[in-house]
């Protein structure tokens, strides 16, 4: 059956920020869904929040809304745009949470609008609990013993039939949100409210548990004539208990026979056509009990997902992109695969490699919160490995993670070791191999770990020789879709280490025409601090590169990502970014040069180790970035600039300092040298905070040094990214920090333009910018942060840092201002001048307003404060953009997930610093027509404004308190400053309330008002939605 | 120390693992990605090297259970990275290849072969110790007769004819199977469903055949140059259009030669479980297991059937039509003498190893004998 042509406008739903659970691989679906679409004439309408995504770049759309994915908004889109269809299966769980909204309040009906991909009825059987587990007995199917809960009461009926341990599933969250596996009645209860809680529908799924299971997963694709293919068998080396996410997995599958994996093959049909998705791709989970052959059906996702994303790259099928064809009509056989071209996409592929995934996780910046892994998601992350061995892919995945910190402390006994890997952690594997190393047999890892055997003589083997995984010479495969049965032109590669041909030489199969090539560097496995963002600016990269006339060579071991789609560049090596693969990569290319500059922190730690290599870097030279980053020469720069900078000291002992903290003069922001996303950073206000911090971190990264900055107070936070090519600066853009300095400036929410900078401070704020980058030499990117700080002799403006190369803020500006920040500097890079690209020294419109706001985990990290601080902790980040700030901040807030109510109760609780800001605040949200509460101190002061206030009390004061009112939901809206030291307790047990009940909590003043302006503006209706395309049509 | 060595010169060293002796035959390799403990037994595999083209092999040891024939056919494995692991207590692959007297050999770098293979097309050559010179090895290979006109179907065939009963309790069709190298699941996918099984060598004339007084005919797999076998196609013209017949692989193949069509050698044939084959009748697209160097070529010359209409002509036995094709290849798949009640596919219906898709042939073929 060919393209259906009734249909000509198809609107898709991206998934919105980074979350754990819900990261890069949607903008890779998302991105090659909308290639396709256009490619076959569609009309595409996208709608996401997060800026930083490849799939919301203009020319991936006829329109593009960064707007929230709220069935508000999206059905004003809807009603402008009228689209015949909705593809609703490339945004995750988002996307089908959303989809199903729309179809359940009649919006889809109403302004007709059909479901392709997945239909209504197919979502519900497969995302509701009860109706998943009816469908699959009514085919045949066995899953596990369960029974639905609403209340604790109720699942506490069924302990007995359902036997403990439980696994407890919240219904409709991401990623098992919320879930966990109760090995007692006290964990059962617990986990049953958490559960119930955290799900939309207040609804939980308690199983019979299959722990220590195999757990395996299949990816199905299925199109309108009924046929089906599985595209990838995925084993989690990890058995059933851990989720798959945290997973390290293997593909194909290793362990099972060919009849049991057919078994396994058969139940996955069944399961799609039962569910009845009719067109696109599915993901199957299952357990398999390991001596008797048992199979149990867990679950399926009827549509793309982290997994599909990952048995793309892990076979070269893209499975975004043909499912996105199977959804406007075509059928398997009629679209060609694009790696053979010879053949259709109706066969299954076939590798002759071996692939595994890491997951990377952050507990490092999340203190006191629980790091057992679960079948609730943590990690942040993760890194792919293709060896032609089990051992070489996983050692290669292994080295893709970067840790930041050292895997856990392993100088422990045997004894301990073997009952932290029966107890699983981030750590795990790493634990694993040293019990090998110390002897621990094949019998008791097993016993302790219920992992494969295979896997753990796997393990022996790579403990006893890790040489011999590695022996012969290192030479680049491909991947093909195949096993090389049919000739491939796609240049996908990965390093396999074989014996060399007759020759000696290596058996490349990389095809190397003689057009010059620029290596880019990715980024690697997403975590916080490093994620999209970086990604989105290598995927441009490599477009003006290729754009240039020149090939462009990526390399990255990111499975989600979009720079690792095998489209993206002319050649992908899937490889770890360490020096000894990257420069064995360009060993082979001989590039005209590599581009360090946008894949953040990872490939600026090897620029040195490559430039001592002779290799050409392209753009901004390696002494530049080492003054931008030294300490000492950053400050002789700014002195010979004549720029001020708060006063700061070097320390390597404790001793040293505490001398410097009185010269520097406290608060002090103290750090570790070259940390990424703020991580160990901290503010201390005294010297014994100080010597607490010291004593913190002195079992922390490395000997290196501790940086003591002045900090200052109550200052605003400007960035400002900037184009340089040695010559000219052009502005980029300038964005104001809601939040005051001392909070990360990836954790704060930011404005662009500015909209409470005075002209002249702008104008200061440019000249510096220009002044940071000509002295640098910078070719390319500059970030440069600044504060104001308000003297009462006038505003006054501090250079705290400067990062010649891409920010985390680059795909928001290019959004912003309309113009591709990232490929205007990769021109610079390649030679071009700021004069030719013929851009206004300023890039900024005033003709509305862009409100950037960060995306916190708080929610899967419920032990961890939800206080925003110096140290980063988001995952992603959203964009509102509108006429004014108020109603851009609202739009904001409501696509992070903390939609400000517009009636109800706040709660205030405020530093004595805050108190008299803080009553003038609970007087504007008064006015606004709020109820407010407030603990005695800040009730005295609100009560003082002449403004009603209802008393709570404090935790100390006992119940019924302050905690028990948030999470009895009497609260709508918490603003909770904390003082700047110590006696957190309190906060911490309002902020944790207010993340478990989802409702907002505002922990800056600062924040607070932009909140009551955005209320206020909300008052005049809702917002205009509004494309891209549209707002940067004029500019 | 051992190597591949190919009749062209092409030489891949690894590591000798299975039994020490060198063999010769015909280098071929197979694409799936588990069963290869079904792939060396089935007889269809004689004479032939098999080079595995996923890295471990040996992951979860052998069992009676995946036997498809005997003993091992094949007469060596070539792998990248053989393992030797067992499980519930099970015997390792390594182990039983060495115990059954087959050469192996690891380390070899399987997709730089296969690369060759495909190039180059399916060739001889051999797997030798280190201690074998070149030359040596080289003259072993020449001595090893080409692939093409060999008949292998008598070196697999059974010498004694075979009965067996149905499996599932009913007492349904009575089969006679002419043994050209069966494979255990065909016989196993026909018990199942009811059917006795009269298993003749391949040598039992027409008269022999139907002295068991069977309801149906069962053609089957086997190794071998199709085109070897004119004693058993004329054997196949006595039978056909007196009882419904089905025919797997080599049967396709015979029943095709019967109604007058040629075969030809692939370049390096279809040897995996992931091909997909196209029912021309209903467009359905299954995912088949395939074990093939020889193919079908069609009524009017044609090697590969680029129209999606079924292919109808006239022949001994009535109106044919061929039904299936390849969608990697367009190769012919499948043929039918709608007639005569019978139909053949070149492909593997009964899997092991390999997808189940087709299962439901077997089931077609029972109804169509219709006891």
């Amino acid at each position: 059956m060919p393209r259906r042509d009734d249909i000509r406008r198809i609107m898709i739903l991206g998934s919105g920020p980074i979350v754990i659970g819900q990261a890069a691989e949607f903008d890779y679906s998302g991105a090659q869904a909308c290639k396709v679409l256009a490619e076959e004439g569609f009309e595409v309408i996208l709608v996401n929040s997060n800026p930083a995504t490849i799939m919301t770049d203009p020319e991936f759309a006829t329109a593009t809304y960064i707007e929230p994915l709220l069935p508000g908004p999206v059905t004003k889109i809807i009603e402008r745009e009228r689209p015949d269809a909705l593809l609703p299966t490339l945004g995750g769980q988002t996307a089908l949470n959303l989809a199903k909204a729309l179809h359940e309040d009649g919006t889809l009906e109403r302004l007709g609008v059909e479901l392709i991909g997945a239909d209504y009825d197919a979502i519900r059987r497969a995302e509701d609990r009860e109706l998943f587990r009816e469908t699959m007995v009514a085919a045949g199917l066995r899953v596990p013993r369960s029974t639905t809960a609403t209340s604790v009461a109720e699942a506490l009926e069924h302990i007995d039939e359902i036997g403990l341990p439980a696994i407890v599933r919240p219904a409709f969250t991401l990623g098992g949100q919320g879930g966990g596996i109760a090995r007692n009645r006290a964990d059962y209860e617990r986990i049953v409210a958490g559960g119930i809680a955290a799900s939309p529908i207040g609804q939980v799924l308690v199983e019979e548990s299959v722990l220590g299971w195999g757990e395996f997963e299949l990816e199905v694709m299925r199109d309108r004539n009924d046929n089906v293919v599985i595209v990838c068998s995925i084993e989690n080396v990890d058995p059933m208990g851990v989720h798959t996410g945290d997973s390290v997995t293997v593909a194909p599958q290793q362990t099972l026979t060919d009849d049991a994996y057919q078994r396994l093959r058969d139940q996955a049909i069944a399961v799609i056509r039962a569910v009845g998705v009719e067109t696109g791709g599915a993901n199957v989970q299952f357990a398999v009990d390991p001596d008797s052959g048992e199979i149990v059906v867990i679950e399926m996702n009827p549509r793309v997902s982290r997994s599909s994303a990952l048995a793309s790259k892990a076979t070269g099928f893209p499975i975004a992109k043909i499912a996105a064809r199977l959804a406007v009509g075509y059928t398997l056989e009629e679209i060609s695969n694009d790696i053979t071209r010879a053949t259709p996409a109706s066969f299954e592929p076939t590798i002759d490699y071996v692939v595994v995934k890491w997951p990377r996780f952050a507990f490092e910046k999340f203190l006191g919160v629980d790091a057992d892994l679960t079948t609730h998601m943590k990690s942040v992350g993760e890194a792919m490995a293709i060896g032609r061995t089990f051992g070489q892919a996983f050692l290669k995945a292994m080295r893709s993670r970067e840790l930041d910190v050292a895997a856990a402390d392993l100088d422990v006994p045997l004894e301990a070791l073997l009952e932290r890997v029966a107890r699983p952690g981030a750590s795990r594997f790493d634990e694993l191999l040293e019990a090998i190393r110390r002897g621990a047999s094949t019998e008791q890892l097993s016993q302790a770990t219920s992992i494969d055997t295979w896997f753990l003589r796997e393990f022996e083997m790579l403990v006893h020789s890790p040489e011999a995984a590695f022996a012969g010479v290192r030479c680049y495969k491909s991947v093909d879709t195949c096993a090389a049965e049919f000739a491939a032109t796609t240049p996908y590669h990965y390093s396999a280490w074989e014996r060399p041909a007759a020759d000696g030489s290596a058996r490349h199969e990389v095809v190397r025409g003689d057009r010059a090539s620029v290596v880019i560097l990715g980024s690697g496995p997403n975590r916080i601090g490093q994620g999209i963002e970086f990604d989105y600016c290598c995927v441009h990269a490599a477009m003006t590169v290729q754009a240039s006339g020149r090939d462009a060579v990526m390399i990255n071991c990111n499975p989600e990502t979009v720079s690792t789609d095998y489209d993206t560049s002319d050649r992908l090596y899937f490889e770890p970014l360490t020096l000894e693969d990257v420069l064995a990569v360009i060993e082979l290319e001989q590039p005209e040069g590599v581009i360090v500059q946008f894949g953040g922190q990872t490939p600026l730690r090897l620029a040195a180790g490559l430039e001592a290599a002779g290799v050409r870097l392209l753009g901004t030279s390696v002494d530049s970035i080492d003054v931008a980053e030294d300490r000492g020469r950053f400050g002789d720069l700014l002195e010979r600039l004549g720029y001020q900078a708060p006063p700061y000291a070097t320390a390597r002992t404790l001793e040293d300092a505490l001398e410097a903290a009185d010269a520097v003069g406290f608060p002090l922001l103290v750090r570790p040298s070259y940390v990424l996303g703020g991580r160990a950073m901290e503010i201390v206000y005294s010297r014994a905070d100080l010597e607490g911090y010291l004593r913190r971190s002195a079992t922390a990264p490395d000997g290196r040094e501790i940086f003591l900055d002045h900090f200052l107070e109550n200052a605003i936070e400007v960035d400002v990214d900037a184009l340089c090519d040695g010559r000219d600066v052009v502005i980029g853009g300038i964005m104001q920090h809601v939040e005051e300095a001392g909070i990360h400036s990836g954790d704060s929410a930011c404005v662009l333009p500015p909209h409470s900078l005075g002209s002249e401070m702008l104008d200061q704020i440019r000249e510096q910018t220009r002044g940071i980058a000509l002295a640098l030499h910078v070719v390319g990117l500059l970030n440069v942060q600044f504060a104001v700080v308000s003297r009462p002799s006038g505003a006054e403006l501090y250079v705290i840092e400067a990062n010649p190369r891409a920010s985390r803020t680059v795909p928001f500006v290019s959004k912003a201002i309309g113009r591709p920040l990232a490929k205007l500097a990769c021109s610079l890079m390649l030679g071009e001048t700021l004069a030719s690209l013929d851009l206004p020294a300023d890039l900024m419109s005033s003709r509305y307003v862009a409100v950037k706001e960060a995306v916190l985990p708080f929610n899967r990290f419920l032990g961890a404060d939800s206080l925003l601080g110096p140290e980063m902790r988001s995952t992603g980040e959203v964009m509102g953009v509108a006429a004014d700030f108020p109603t851009a901040f609202a739009k904001a807030q409501a696509a992070a997930g903390s939609a400000l109510p517009s009636s109800g109760t706040v709660f205030v609780t405020v530093t004595d610093s805050d108190k008299a800001a803080g009553a003038g605040l609970a007087a504007q949200l008064h006015d606004l027509g709020f109820a407010i509460v407030a603990t005695s101190g800040t009730a005295d002061a609100i009560e003082r404004m002449g403004v009603p206030v209802r008393k709570l009390r404090k935790v100390a004061e006992g119940s019924p308190h302050v905690v028990d009112a948030i999470a009895g939901g009497e609260v709508d809206l918490v603003i909770n400053t904390p003082t700047g030291s110590g006696a957190r307790s309190d906060g911490w047990e309002i902020r944790r309330a207010a993340v478990t009940r989802g409702i907002p909590c505002i922990t800056t003043l600062s924040g607070g008002q932009a909140a009551a302006r955005a209320i206020s503006a909300a008052r005049q209706g809702d917002p205009q939605v509004v494309s891209l395309q549209e707002l940067h049509a004029a500019s | 120390m051992s190597y591949v060595l190919l009749e062209d010169g092409t030489r891949f060293d690894g590591e000798a693992v299975g039994a020490p002796q060198a063999v010769t035959g015909e280098v071929v390799f197979n694409t799936a990605m588990s069963g290869y403990q079904e792939s060396v037994t089935d007889p269809s595999y004689a004479r032939q090297l098999i080079t595995f083209t996923y890295p471990h092999i040996g992951n979860y040891g052998v069992s009676d259970a995946a036997m498809e024939s005997d003993r091992i056919h094949a007469r060596a494995v070539i792998m990248r990275d053989a393992r030797n692991h067992t499980r519930h207590g099970g015997r390792g692959w390594l182990d039983w290849l060495r115990a059954e007297g087959i050469p192996a050999i690891t380390g070899v770098d399987t997709r730089a072969l296969v690369r060759h293979i495909r190039d180059a097309g399916s060739m001889r050559g051999g797997v030798f110790g280190a201690d074998i010179d070149e030359r040596d090895a080289a003259v072993a290979i020449a001595a090893e007769a080409p692939m093409s006109g060999l008949d292998l179907a008598r070196e697999v065939t059974p010498a004694q004819a075979l009965e067996l009963d149905a499996t599932n309790g009913v007492r349904g069709a009575t089969i006679a199977l002419l043994d050209t190298g069966v494979k255990s699941s065909i016989v196993a996918s026909l018990r199942a469903r009811g059917a006795r099984l009269l298993i003749h060598p391949c040598t039992s004339d027409a008269q022999a055949i139907l002295a068991g007084s069977p309801d149906a005919v069962m053609l089957v797999n086997g190794p071998g140059d199709p085109a070897a076998l004119d004693y058993l196609v004329e054997q196949v013209r006595g039978l056909v259009g007196r009882l419904p017949m089905f025919g797997i692989c080599l049967g396709h193949q015979l029943l095709c030669r019967a109604v007058g069509l040629e075969t030809y050698k692939l370049r390096f044939g279809h040897r995996g479980v992931n091909h997909p084959v196209k029912d021309l009748a209903t467009g359905r697209i299954e995912i088949t297991s395939q074990n093939h160097g020889f193919a079908v070529i069609g009524p009017g010359g044609e090697h590969t059937v680029d129209d999606e209409r079924p292919v109808r002509w006239e022949t001994d036995f009535g109106a044919a039509e061929l039904t299936h094709i390849n969608l990697y290849d367009r190769t012919v798949e499948g043929l039918r003498l709608p007639e005569a009640r019978a139909s053949t596919v070149q492909y593997h219906p009964e899997a092991g190893p390999g997808p189940h898709d087709a299962l439901h042939l077997f089931d077609r073929f029972i109804a169509e004998i219709g006891v």
